[in-house]
């Protein structure tokens, strides 16, 4: 098990590395970096006293070496927009964009688990067949767009909630939250619902298809036959089992939700990380998206991790294939 | 494997039942995918797409692209409105006044272009490097799977936006970034289906005739492997369609001049609070439409060239 640990730690630390490489290769080999990294508005003077600050007359190998010392040291450069750490403006912004990512997943949950359930339950009924269909249009309508519908029909159209941002926060643990407070969560609800669409699909379709090879299993035959009613057979036998997987990836999917957020954040500016990238990316402010790139493969690297690890845990099979490979 | 059951979805498909005919591969493959009204349906509204979006010119009422020809005075205005230009528009103007069915129309061209264009070079890459990694084994195996596992371990529009955040927006760099995202899903696809194959006789039978080993692999393994990669390819358009509109979207995909379906879409995010609904709803439902029928298409062509399914 230690063995693996470390092999897989080693593997992590690698692809870490490996993206430093590619991201600052991204800024110094493709772009110029004098004009990535120095403000376009600075004089002939401040370039060149800019350019030797930045070292970038020295090789780039050196370069590279100071630029993931930096890195180390959680200096990822300044926005030239906001004039602050690239590191801390992406912070500041994270609790939203983790809000977010955490309501869809409550959606996912809540709506996809039941209405997989139905669908499961009688596959051949109308009522399943719709929420098939609603699961298929799920996967292939673009988010953007279903955002936008949102907002014509709730907000312009019926006028229940409101179009966009993120409206009035409480203060939880020393950050911001929208849900705490009445009006905060009105705001959620729309950008969560857009965000978590996809997922509610593949949690239905996941529920489904755990259904429907549940109930033909002899313990869910044998339940019945002891007499046990509908209900509890199907909540405490049937969904007991099929929770695992169902969990399994919706946790795994916790990461992709972070990064699809760009597109719903933008369509219902909802102030989070995605918002801040795609405006940094507008204006050019490099150390931002240098920042947030960084810090985003930083997560997923460690998210991956984290589940290969508990994958090896609860199955055994995973790590002896490894050991011997 | 035998004629009859061919032959009776031939009839059932409203096709005549030409029994003088010699039952051939692509016969039968024929037979079979009609057997799904809804692909027929969904096959046929993609053809009408096609050649909509091929011949934009000529069915559009005007050139979307040509400034001259837009009339700003004739900005937002709702669907079925006679413009000044002498012709109704049957679904609204945006902003600049453009008609938006001919705007749809040239949109479509080149989301379908953007579409399936990166999806065909990411088939021809991604494959390429499949197969390199089934005949080779060993290292280059072990190098071109590591790298695929890297791929999708992250979400496509993260990939993309790193790649755009780099090289700016360009319908190049689209066509880059989606090839970026896509290569690795024909790569694994194609190493899993040739590993299976290159144990099979005729290659053996190859091998023993001497010939080279590209002619091996190119006249061989890869026509046995290409089923599979065709339903991947036709996914893989849908996806890409998406990707671009979503990228175009965010503005970092096609330039403001030659406008895709997703930004047509995002011109008219800022008339939606006001009610224009129409800028960017019709866009929208060219582009869902596109989507939904080549995964239609695709879902038949799977249980089509699946031979587990084969009666």
């Amino acid at each position: 098990m230690t063995v693996y640990l470390i092999r897989r730690l080693m593997q992590s630390a690698l692809v870490v590395l490996a993206m430093t490489v590619i991201l600052f290769l991204g800024v110094y080999a493709i772009g110029d970096p004098v004009e990535i990294l120095i403000s376009p508005e600075a004089d002939q003077m401040e370039r060149e006293r800019a350019i030797a600050a930045l070292g970038l007359d020295r090789p780039l190998w050196e370069q590279y070496v100071a630029f993931l010392g930096n890195a180390l040291r959680g200096d990822l450069g300044r926005s030239f927009v906001f004039n602050e750490p690239a590191l801390k403006l992406i912070l500041q912004k994270m609790p939203a964009t983790l809000e977010l990512a955490l309501a869809a997943t409550v959606f996912a949950i809540v709506l996809g688990l039941p209405l997989g359930l139905i669908a499961g339950l009688k596959p051949e009924a109308l009522y399943s067949r719709v929420i098939m269909a609603g699961s298929i249009l799920g996967f292939s309508l673009p988010t953007f767009w279903v955002g936008l519908m949102l907002i014509m029909v709730f907000a312009v159209q019926l006028g229940w909630l409101p179009s966009t941002g993120r409206g009035p926060t409480a203060e939880f643990l020393g950050v911001q939250w929208s849900f705490l407070t009445a009006d905060g969560l009105r705001y959620l609800i729309m950008p969560a619902l857009n965000l978590s669409l996809f997922k509610i699909s593949l949690v239905i379709r996941l529920t489904r298809a755990g259904v429907r090879e549940t109930v033909l299993m002899d313990y869910v035959k044998f339940a019945r036959a002891k007499g046990l009613s509908q209900n509890r057979v199907i909540f405490v036998h049937v969904l007991k089992n099929i929770l695992i997987p169902v969990v399994t990836v919706t946790a795994l999917e916790f990461g992709s939700t972070i990064a699809f957020s760009v597109v719903t954040e933008s369509v219902f500016a909802w102030p989070g990380m995605g918002k801040l990238i795609i405006d940094s990316i507008y204006v050019l402010d490099r150390p931002v998206i240098v920042a947030y790139l960084m810090i985003i493969v930083f997560m997923f690297i460690v998210l991956n991790f984290t589940v290969d690890v508990l994958y090896s845990v609860l199955d055994p099979r995973v790590r002896l294939q490894d050991q011997k490979a | 494997m035998t004629p009859p059951p061919a032959e009776a979805a031939i009839a059932s498909a409203g096709l005549a039942p030409a029994a003088s005919r010699e039952e051939t591969p692509l016969r039968r493959f024929v037979a079979d995918f009609a057997e799904s009204k809804v692909a027929v349906g969904a096959f046929v509204v993609f053809v009408l797409i096609v050649l909509c979006a091929v011949f934009a010119p000529w069915i559009a009422p005007q050139d979307p692209y040509d400034l001259a020809q837009l009339d700003i005075l004739d900005g937002r205005m709702p669907p079925g409105t006679m413009g000044g230009a002498g012709f109704t528009y049957i679904l609204g103007t945006d902003d600049q006044g453009r008609d938006m069915f001919s705007g749809i129309l040239y949109g479509l061209r080149i989301s379908l272009m953007v579409g399936a264009g990166s999806a065909f070079i990411a088939f021809i890459v991604g494959t390429a490097l499949g197969l390199l990694a089934a005949y080779f084994g060993g290292r280059t195996d072990t190098l071109i799977m590591r790298l695929v596992d890297l791929q999708l371990s992250f979400p496509s529009i993260l990939v993309a936006l790193m790649i755009l955040a780099f090289l700016g927006k360009g319908i190049l760099n689209v066509v880059i970034a989606i090839v970026a995202v896509e290569w690795a899903y024909y790569a694994r696809t194609v190493r899993g289906t040739a590993l299976v194959e290159r144990r099979r006789e005729y290659i053996e039978a190859a091998e023993c005739l001497a010939l080279s080993k590209p002619r091996i692999v190119f006249r061989h393994l890869l026509p046995n492997c290409l089923p599979p990669l065709i339903v991947i390819l036709t996914m893989q358009v849908a996806r890409a369609i998406a990707l671009e509109a979503t990228l175009s979207f965010l503005g970092l995909g096609v330039p403001v001049t030659e406008p895709s379906l997703g930004l047509l879409i995002a011109n008219g995010y800022e008339y939606m609070l006001s009610g224009r609904y129409w800028i960017s709803f019709y866009p929208g439902i060219a582009l869902l439409v596109t989507i939904v029928v080549i995964n239609l298409v695709g879902d038949q062509l799977r249980d089509v060239l699946n031979p587990r399914l084969r009666k």
